[in-house]
């Protein structure tokens, strides 16, 4: 994260040919047992959707992985999401961000990212920002 | 989002949820004391909300299938919109965080298959010193037709 410039890019796949599986096992994990992510006979045939599909959190968490990996998890001061089309079992998922102002601050250089988050087709899913202390 | 009067952020709890974000290269064994734990971990208080209304709970009924395909719910509290975090520190493995949620704004949108509402939620996570740890914001979005509850 050193020598981190305004205008800067980076691309990260969180993850490849979502199985609903990994739907289950974040359903689990978060506490978040909405049928509609898991259960497809309802999702069906009840609610009227093609299939189950992903937490909107978990769209948000595997973004925040990413970031994350990139500033350091303790440096992460902001981190803000709008769901913007649904992601579904079979998705391909890639986070983009770029860097859209570093500011020198109190507390150190604060940069702010751009963020979305495309499924295999290229429509956004998610965009958002994320703001980060700069190490150094 | 939800309200834990303890929200103990656990070791396996941690370890589960990143795995459930299919990190790469899972470390295969439980993170420290002190670790910090995902960006969106504090979601999972919801595991700690006696409420929580997504947690299938004996003695009452749940909408999912079994014999029967389910049954059509009043809405569910919408689709969730938005979420924002405020870091004031990273969360980390051994806090003992306590949640409070109070509702936040409300506001109307045309869309395309009639006027959308919107919800807003504000949480408060805080540590046993009471400090503020991660504030979140939640929007939900209530379509045409469905009818009016919180999420």
């Amino acid at each position: 994260m050193t020598a981190l410039q305004v205008g800067q890019t980076f691309e990260t796949v969180v993850v490849e040919d979502l199985k609903r599986t990994q739907i289950v096992q974040y359903a689990g994990a978060s506490g978040d047992y909405n049928p509609l992510h898991t259960d497809e006979i309802y999702t069906t045939s009840i609610a009227g959707y093609p299939s189950v599909f992903a937490h909107g959190m978990l769209t948000m968490g595997l973004t925040g992985q990413a970031i994350a990996g990139l500033v350091g998890p303790e440096n992460l001061l902001r981190f803000g999401v709008r769901f913007t089309a649904q992601v579904w079992p079979g998705d391909t998922l890639t986070v983009r961000g770029s860097v859209v102002r570093i500011e020198e601050t109190d507390d150190g250089r604060i940069a702010e990212f751009a963020v979305f988050t495309v499924n295999a087709e290229g429509r956004e899913v998610l965009s958002g920002y994320a703001h980060a202390r700069l190490a150094g | 989002m939800t309200a834990a009067r303890r929200f103990p952020v656990e070791a396996g709890h941690v370890l589960a949820f990143t795995r459930a974000l299919g990190v790469a290269d899972p470390p295969g064994e439980l993170p420290g004391a002190g670790d910090p734990a995902p960006p969106t971990f504090a979601i999972a208080s919801a595991q700690f909300d006696p409420e929580y209304r997504l947690r299938p709970r004996p003695g009452t009924p749940w909408h999912g299938s079994g014999g029967t395909a389910g049954l059509i719910t009043e809405g569910a509290g919408g689709l969730h919109a938005e979420q924002h975090f405020v870091y004031h520190r990273p969360v980390r493995v051994g806090d003992v965080l306590a949640s409070a949620t109070r509702p936040g704004e409300e506001w109307e949108k045309q869309g395309r298959s009639g006027r959308l509402r919107f919800r807003e939620q504000i949480t408060e996570f805080r540590d046993e010193a009471g400090q503020l740890v991660v504030t979140a914001r939640s929007v939900s979005v209530i379509r045409p037709g469905e009818k009016d509850r919180a999420p």
